[in-house]
């Protein structure tokens, strides 16, 4: 049975797309069929990061309107051959995205792959709407700071409402990915604790991202983390998550990033 | 003095922020149910004064204290006095305060 995910915070820059790219890699390297597609019409950026930028032809306004067919628009990644990605369009607006025509794709989508990865917008207009409307599960993606907790728990409103599965009276699946944590800052009460986040948004967690150099370097050069660096922390982290999607239990640590002491005085005598 | 002390011992943050969620989120979830008293209890209190006075809508206050267990609205209204014969007419001021226990 595939399962629809939707990967939505509510709040911009929070990382959706690279956790989305992660996760997606991730469970593609597990063997599984997955599709990660981007549902942010006019500021497409899942391409990039998916270092497929080049590549795109037809987007998934274009399948929408039946313009394109899936098959000619789904790129398949180069490096794990079971990872594909729909990229949205750059110039066309979010309007062109017909509720029939989202429901017909996503029905094509779901008897191709395992995992059909929706990556949202920020925001909670139409466009992130529309890509939480179909799915099964959804990871909400939180910050530990003040804006993104909140805004992640508007999108935990919506999620029980606006979705499908909510209309139906249906229980839609929904976890917490904290990204872009300190331990130590936390420890120090610098930062929001986990348990902070998880009390005030009552949502099961499925994973911690450390805060991590590698993140950047990933995107830099157009990998998912979990392929450009799948020993660093926060890729082992987002390989952990994506092993507790498809039902494993796997013990919650967060990974560092050891540097040897070699390391750590190249980098000071460098900056 | 105080400043100099704070120099050298900084609070930690981290609860002040959740304690502040905490507080907030309470109050929006219920504005999401369909139920903000606060919210409702100032649109009717301006409603009733209206029915019986021109009011100014520039003339009016409305002050809102969303608070973990009461809340606090104050609605100041300045009602102009219909006898203007005076050249100095006093203009005397109605203030309505509504406490309430936030649900």
């Amino acid at each position: 049975m595939a399962k629809v995910l939707v990967v939505t915070s509510g709040k911009g820059g929070v990382g959706k797309t690279t956790s989305t790219a992660a996760l997606g890699a991730a469970l593609a390297q597990m063997g599984k069929n997955v599709v990660v597609v981007d549902f942010d019409v006019g500021l497409r950026n899942l391409d990039l990061v998916m270092g497929a930028e080049r590549r795109v032809v037809y987007d998934l306004i274009n399948v929408v309107q039946g313009d394109a067919k899936l098959n000619q628009a789904l790129i398949r990644d180069k490096r794990v051959e079971t990872l594909h990605l729909l990229p949205a369009s750059q110039t066309r607006d979010k309007d062109a995205l017909t509720e029939a025509g989202v429901e017909r794709v996503m029905g094509e989508l779901r008897e191709r792959f395992d995992w059909v990865i929706c990556d949202s917008p920020a925001g909670i207009e139409r466009g992130a709407t529309l890509a939480m409307r179909h799915a099964d599960v959804a990871v909400v993606v939180t910050n530990p700071e003040v804006s993104s907790v909140r805004d992640s728990d508007r999108i935990i409103g919506l999620l029980d409402s606006k979705t499908l599965r909510a209309e139906k009276g249906e229980k839609m699946d929904k976890h917490l990915l904290l990204t872009r944590y300190d331990p130590a800052r936390a420890e120090r009460g610098e930062m929001l604790k986990t348990e902070d986040v998880l009390e005030i948004l009552s949502i099961p967690l499925l994973g911690i991202i450390p805060e991590s150099q590698e993140v950047l370097r990933a995107s830099n050069v157009g990998s998912p983390i979990t392929i450009a660096n799948p020993l660093s922390a926060a890729a082992r982290a987002y390989a952990d998550a994506a092993r507790r999607l498809t039902g494993e239990t796997v013990d919650l640590t967060i990974p560092t990033d050891r540097r040897s002491l070699f390391g750590k005085l190249f980098t000071r005598r460098a900056a | 003095m105080n400043f100099l002390f704070n120099l050298f011992r900084k609070e930690p943050s981290a609860p002040v922020a959740r304690d502040r969620l905490q507080i907030l989120l309470s109050h929006e979830r219920t504005i999401a149910g369909g139920s903000d008293l606060v919210a409702l209890l100032r649109e009717e209190i301006l409603a009733v004064i209206k029915k019986h006075v021109q009011v100014d809508s520039n003339k009016v206050q409305v002050k809102m204290e969303r608070g973990e267990s009461v809340s606090m609205l104050e609605v100041d209204i300045e009602i102009p006095t219909p006898t203007v014969k005076k050249k100095a007419a006093s203009k005397p001021k109605v203030a309505a305060t509504a406490a309430t226990a936030a649900s």
